[in-house]
């Protein structure tokens, strides 16, 4: 998010300082960091090197790691479930977020203009507030395919029973389906709050001109939302790219393959077959198409301009 | 754990000003039109779509577990009873539990709430308190190496968890503390990228006026950081830890990895496991569903304390 390196508040000049006040400063500085710096350099800064070294590294845990060069990558661009893992992420990604902000924006624009009640919006917020553990249940249960609530629905229209998790064709629009509708609510409280930052007077001006309700979303509200529209969206995908609790608790990436997403594959090669070399190489290889997805976003999207001069 | 969708809160307490001018311009055409009856139609089924499958969830937890595969489908409690909740608690006789369709396994859900709230409120307080100050020093301290400091939190917050997960993993393991509470706060216990960018943007944002007069009366840093700043910064900063445990009490992944033995099980590694228990052919739906609904409870009492600071935090503008 490099829009916030730029901006600076504009800050009155401050008194020039000797060098004694100024090594004070430094040393409170130090004070002050040292707790978070501790958290950054262990947690964060020491294991992005280490898990470098893991992936040139054959290693089950046991054993000493043994140094393999670049073979585990070698091993990663050839392997299919790799990319069919990064295929059935894009695919989860691309449906979860298009009809998640999709959905979002329109329910943002009517409460902007229907209701500001806390309360509606604490109730959409609901699904966001529980365990994504607990929404796979409850989900694995309102999709059943012998005593779902959603197959007795379907059922009275005339439909046939749908396996939905059970089956590879309906497994990973399932469980699109069940985070759409999980964080969709939280999206549009997002561009809602972001939306009540265009000054009303736009749409004042714009309806004595004649201007429908449609016509504004598309002509005011949209244009101006469009930071804040990429910011949710790169944050999103981002997110989107983390599924795992979802799928470890209704597919576990299956039936096949269906659902084995980027997360849940190396989780598996990491923890099931206690293959750290190789999981970590394709940690590494998903940390360079999310770091490519996050800058192309930006770029397309002009994230960090606003239009609200 | 931390997930990049973490929103900040808006610094400035605006919700009230836009929502005035909201309901002006609504009371301008308070007129009927289907525009209007379409767009509340809309968030009624939104709403309702929302709300109803933890509806079903309860009205299933409700249900005599022998009933559920002859009446699946009403919309009312087949022959109401508590059993399933007193045999997810373990208050049932193992007999009695599997005469209603379950394992005999239960959920011991007190232990694992309570290892839950630990968990969270270890976290929201080392991590809120840390990254504070953190925040602040990247705010207001000249020191050599700042602008790189901050350069750094940045780059950070681009990093996907599961990077760090594996390395992390394995040094909780060498340090022989898998499965145990230490072990499992540990990689967020001080920091998370996100939480000192966030504390840092709004401490910016605060005028300088007050901590400048608070030194010329020659207090320092120190003090100015605890008994000036802090004490102004109460929203914010329980935004922020709002969120953070809403983030720690939903985390899965890290908890089943570090911390899957019965003594520090957190309620969803807790959940899962029950889940794995419940035999394949027929699965105990009354009690997964009277599991579930018990580990809702906790997040909608959340919810209904801390409801409009939630709602009202959820804002990305501050980002800018």
């Amino acid at each position: 998010m490099s829009m916030t390196l730029g901006r600076r508040k504009g800050r009155p000049a401050r008194p020039r300082t000797g060098n004694r006040a100024r090594s004070k400063e430094n040393r409170a500085a130090g004070l002050f960091l040292l707790p978070a710096f501790v958290g950054f350099a262990v947690f964060y800064l020491y294991p992005t090197g280490r898990g470098i070294w893991i992936s040139l590294t054959d290693w089950n845990l046991l054993s000493d790691p043994k140094y393999v060069g670049a073979d585990n990558y070698v091993e990663v661009a050839e392997d299919p479930l790799f990319w069919n893992a990064l295929k059935v992420t894009a695919y989860f990604v691309f449906i979860t977020l298009g009809v998640q902000v999709g959905v979002a924006l329109l329910l943002a624009a009517i409460m902007v203009r229907l209701t500001g009640s806390v309360v509606v919006r604490a109730l959409l917020l609901v699904p966001w507030l529980v365990p994504n553990v607990t929404i796979g249940l409850i989900w694995l249960w309102m999709l059943d395919a012998n005593l779902g609530f959603v197959n007795h629905l379907m059922g009275k229209t005339g439909s046939d029973t749908h396996g939905f998790f059970a089956s590879p064709d309906e497994a990973l629009l399932s469980v699109s389906a069940v985070n759409i509708w999980a964080g969709t609510g939280y999206v549009a409280l997002l561009l809602y709050a972001g939306m009540l930052q265009i000054p009303g007077e736009l749409y004042e001006s714009a309806s004595l001109d004649g201007a429908g309700e449609i016509r504004m979303f598309f002509t005011i509200t949209l244009p101006l939302l469009r930071p804040i529209l990429a910011l949710v969206m790169v944050v999103s995908v981002i997110g989107s790219f983390q599924i795992f609790d979802t799928i470890a608790v209704t597919t576990k990436g299956g039936p096949v393959d269906a659902t084995r997403v980027a997360y849940y594959y190396i989780y598996q090669e990491a923890f099931t077959h206690f293959r750290m070399g190789y999981a970590a190489a394709m940690a590494l290889c998903l940390v360079v198409v999310l770091g490519g997805l996050t800058y192309l976003q930006m770029r397309l999207l002009r994230a960090s301009t606003s239009d609200l001069a | 754990m931390s997930t990049s969708i973490q929103a900040r809160p808006t610094t400035r307490a605006t919700p009230a000003k836009p929502a005035a001018g909201a309901s002006e311009r609504r009371s301008s055409r308070r007129k009927f039109s289907l525009g209007r009856v379409l767009a509340w139609l809309v968030l009624g089924v939104s709403l309702l779509i929302t709300l109803f499958p933890f509806y079903w969830m309860l009205r299933t937890a409700l249900t005599d577990g022998n009933h559920l595969y002859s009446d699946s489908t009403s919309l009312w409690p087949e022959n109401f009873t508590f059993a399933n909740f007193k045999r997810v608690l373990g208050l049932a006789s193992d007999e009695e539990s599997r005469a209603a369709g379950g394992s005999g396994a239960d959920l011991d859900f007190l232990l694992y709430t309570r290892n839950s709230i630990v968990y969270t409120t270890a976290i929201v307080v080392g991590q809120t308190l840390s990254c504070a100050m953190a925040g602040y020093a990247l705010a207001r301290l000249r020191f050599r190496g700042r602008e790189f400091a901050f350069a750094v939190v940045v780059g950070a917050l681009m990093v996907p968890p599961i990077f760090t997960l594996l390395p992390n993993f394995v040094m909780v393991k060498d340090l022989g503390m898998l499965n145990s509470f230490a072990g499992m706060v540990a990689p967020t216990l001080l920091m998370t990228p996100f939480t000192v960018f966030f504390l840092r943007q709004f401490f910016m944002s605060i005028p300088r006026e007050i901590e400048e007069a608070a030194m010329l009366d020659g207090a320092g840093h120190w003090r100015i950081f605890w008994r000036v700043v802090l004490p102004m910064s109460k929203g914010p900063i329980l935004t922020i830890a709002l969120t953070t445990a809403v983030w720690a009490w939903k985390d899965y992944l890290w908890p089943l990895l570090v911390g899957n033995e019965p003594d520090n099980r957190v309620l969803t590694t807790g959940i899962g496991v029950f889940l794995q228990q419940s035999p394949n052919a027929r699965p105990d739906w009354t009690g997964l569903m009277a599991a579930s609904t018990l580990s809702v409870v906790p997040m909608l009492i959340l919810l209904v304390v801390f409801g409009r600071r939630i709602v009202n935090g959820l804002d990305f503008t501050g980002l800018k």
